[in-house]
Order: C-alpha cells, then sequence, then structure tokens
C-alpha cells in the first residue's frame, strides 16, 4: 500500500474516532452546570435528612443552582449538618430557607432554596436559620392510621 | 509426606515462575517506553500499525456495536415498559454503553482481532530470527517493532471504544425512535439530562486508554516472549487472547470500583 493511501486511511479513522467523541460529547452528555466555576459553601442544620446523599442536587425555582458539599452529624445538637456549595454566579439572600424534597414518588432527594426578603446575602461559610427537614414516609403513614383511629366512633355496645 | 513436598514445589515453582514473568514483563514495558522516542521520531511505522489494529478492526467495532445497540433497544424497552418509563430509554442505552460496554466489548474485540494479530506477526518475527537479525545489524527491535505495535494499539483503543459507543447509541435509537416509537425528543433529552460529559463520558475514554494499554503490552509481550516454533507461536496467540480478556474484565471491575462507587 503507498504512503498516501495509508495516511488517508489513517485520517478518515482518526477523524472517525474523534467525530464519535464529540457526538457523546456535544449530543449525548452535558456538563453539569455547576462545576469549575467558583462556588461559596453555606450550611444547614435539619432534624431529619431522610436518604439525602452528598453531590444531591440544590435547586431553587426548579434549577439547579448548587450541589450538596457533605453531611455530618452534630453530636452536641443531634441534628444533621448539611454543607451547600452554591454557585458564586447566583447570590441568595440572607433569610434564604431551605427544605428536603423528592422530584417525583419515588425519586432523588433534593434541596429546595426559597429565598427570602432580606437585602444583604448570603456569605462564604453563613448557616441557613430557616430549614425544613425531609419527609419521613413511615411517619406520615402512621400518623395517618392514628387520626382515622381517633376519628372512628367507638361501635356501639 | 513425599507427595506434600512435591505439592509445595509445584506451587513454589508456579510462583516463582509468574514472578519472573511479571518482573520480565514490568522490564519489558519500560523498554517499550523509552524506546518510544525513537519510534515517534519514525511517525510512519507507527502509522502503518492505527492501519492494521484501527482502520481494519473499523468494520467489526462499528457492526457489533450497532447490534449491541439494537439489543439494548429491545430489551431495555421491554423492561422500561413495565414501570411506564419507556421515555428513559436513551438514558440506559447510552449509560451502559459509555460507562460498561463500548470500552469492556470493543476492548474482547480489539484483543481478538487486534491482539492476536500482532503477537502472531512478532511471534514469527522471532522464530524466522528477523529479530535477531535487526539485532545484528544494530537496529534495535524493540524501537523498530515493537514500540510502533504498542503504540499503534494504544492509540486506537479509546477512538474505537467512542465509536462502538457511538454505534451503539444510534442502534438504540433506531429500535427505539424508529422502529417502537418512543418519542424522540424525550429519548434525546432524557439521554442528555443525565448523562454527565466528565463523570460518564471522559470515565469511559479512561477505561478505554486503558484498556489499550493493557491490551496492546500483553500482546506485544507475548509474541516477544514465545517459544519460536509453530507450536509456541499458537500457544502465544491464545494467551493473549485469554489473558486480555481476563485482564480487561478485572481491570475494568478495578476502574468501575474507583469511578462509580455511588457518591
Amino acid at each position: 500500500m503507498s504512503r498516501t493511501t495509508l495516511d488517508l486511511w489513517v485520517g478518515f479513522f482518526v477523524a472517525l474516532g474523534f467525530a464519535a467523541l464529540v457526538f457523546l460529547a456535544v449530543k449525548v452528555g452535558s456538563y453539569s452546570d455547576v462545576s469549575g466555576g467558583p462556588t461559596y459553601a453555606v450550611e444547614a442544620a435539619f432534624d431529619n435528612i431522610g436518604g439525602l446523599k452528598a453531590r444531591a442536587p440544590v435547586k431553587s425555582a426548579g434549577v439547579v443552582v448548587g450541589r450538596v458539599g457533605g453531611i455530618r452529624f452534630d453530636s452536641h445538637s443531634y441534628r444533621a449538618i448539611v454543607r451547600l456549595d452554591l454557585d458564586g454566579r447566583y447570590p441568595f439572600p440572607a433569610d434564604t430557607s431551605a427544605s428536603i424534597l423528592t422530584s417525583g414518588l419515588l425519586g432523588e432527594q433534593y434541596i429546595g432554596l426559597d429565598p427570602g426578603a432580606e437585602t444583604e446575602n448570603l456569605k462564604n461559610g453563613d448557616t441557613l436559620q430557616i430549614t425544613q427537614s425531609a419527609v419521613v414516609l413511615e411517619k406520615l403513614i402512621g400518623q395517618f392510621l392514628f387520626n382515622k383511629a381517633a376519628e372512628t366512633p367507638a361501635s356501639p355496645q | 509426606m513425599n507427595a506434600l513436598t512435591a505439592i509445595l514445589r509445584k506451587l513454589g515453582a508456579l510462583a516463582v515462575d509468574g514472578l519472573w514473568r511479571a518482573g520480565f514483563m514490568a522490564r519489558f514495558f519500560l523498554a517499550v517506553l523509552r524506546y518510544s522516542g525513537q519510534s515517534f521520531r519514525r511517525l510512519p511505522l507507527t502509522l502503518r500499525e492505527i492501519y492494521f489494529s484501527g482502520v481494519l478492526s473499523l468494520l467489526i467495532i462499528l457492526v457489533s456495536g450497532l447490534f449491541v445497540g439494537l439489543v439494548l433497544g429491545l430489551q431495555g424497552y421491554d423492561i422500561l415498559q413495565r414501570f411506564g418509563s419507556s421515555d428513559a430509554l436513551g438514558i440506559m442505552v447510552a449509560l451502559s454503553l459509555l460507562r460498561e460496554l463500548g470500552p469492556v466489548v470493543a476492548g474482547l474485540l480489539f484483543a481478538s482481532r487486534a491482539g492476536s494479530a500482532v503477537t502472531a506477526e512478532i511471534g514469527l518475527m522471532k522464530t524466522t530470527e528477523q529479530l535477531q537479525a535487526m539485532d545484528m545489524m544494530a537496529v534495535n527491535p524493540i524501537a523498530r517493532v515493537v514500540a510502533p505495535r504498542f503504540w499503534g494499539g494504544v492509540i486506537s483503543m479509546p477512538l474505537l471504544a467512542a465509536m462502538f459507543s457511538a454505534m451503539g447509541i444510534f442502534g438504540g435509537w433506531l429500535i427505539g425512535v424508529v422502529a417502537i416509537g418512543v418519542d424522540d425528543g424525550a429519548f434525546w433529552s432524557q439521554m442528555r439530562a443525565s448523562v454527565d460529559f466528565r463523570h460518564d463520558v471522559l470515565n469511559g475514554v479512561i477505561k478505554s486508554i486503558v484498556f489499550g494499554i493493557a491490551v496492546s503490552l500483553i500482546a506485544v509481550f507475548e509474541g516477544y516472549d514465545c517459544q519460536p516454533t509453530a507450536e509456541g507461536v499458537s500457544r502465544a496467540i491464545t494467551r493473549t487472547v485469554v489473558s486480555s480478556a481476563l485482564a480487561i474484565l478485572a481491570l475494568d471491575f478495578v476502574l468501575t470500583s474507583f469511578m462509580f462507587r455511588g457518591l
């Protein structure tokens, strides 16, 4: 095989390989929104985080604005301390509240941020004051059954 | 008592042999890396090997990728529609191809298509004393013969794995969207929403590079190390295919447990 045909085939092969990679990068995959850029960390204490995991999304108005950076247990207050790494492009008021929500009935858990009305913004290392814990389905069902039992009138003797 | 010492001796010989071979392989790998510079200065040698192990493997890789994608489309639809989530077909096809099937199956095909050919070529060169002849003429056979074949494989493998995955996703799309009638928009948008470039695509590429290094090293080593007889060459080819397959699957487990530990 002559040198030029060989070069042509190898060039074609390499171009096809890179075209496949570009296809995978552009059409199939997407860059996670929050990565690389500057972030600031805030903490939030929850009574119960349910099934929340590190790297879970933090959303506000449905848009991903950060990730859960880490979860630890505070042995003084017996609460879970969740560190949120928020995207530096999105400032939030200092009285923003955080709640643990579930996407869909069986979906993964994420943190929803509801912005407050304060004029000052959250800074790196701040703590969110208003939090709402995860809804634990078993507790909810237990409460429902308990209420139901209380409602039922005593059967006539 | 005698039987026991015989068994122990056999075990010892096995361990020493294995250790010796591993050490020889590591030194061989270092030698290949050391003479890579010399072989890259004569680039046509490496280009020729990319042609033989990469371009000529295109057909088998593309066709197998298409069929794997078609099967994934059918099986994925069958499972997902039980849960009423057939829109997630794109996610399933893309993730299973990018993370596992692309690098692993492409690696296995590459080992049997290209790795065995490289072993046969080098083994036959050794049997016909071409390698010694080169040494006599002060041409380093590792720089002239081994290193170009090694790098040809290392460069071809990630490209082939990427093409395999792309072709497989196309196959899954053919079955899911064209044949069965999953919504086209949902197929692509759900796929894009849950496939992360760094976490899924890049990790798959890293896997394929590691498999490329492993398969190419095993192929050139077995060829270089073979008994210089007809039987020795055939045994070396068998060993290439078997140990490449084992190396790919074992390395895949190790890499997966580092990359996707569910964090």
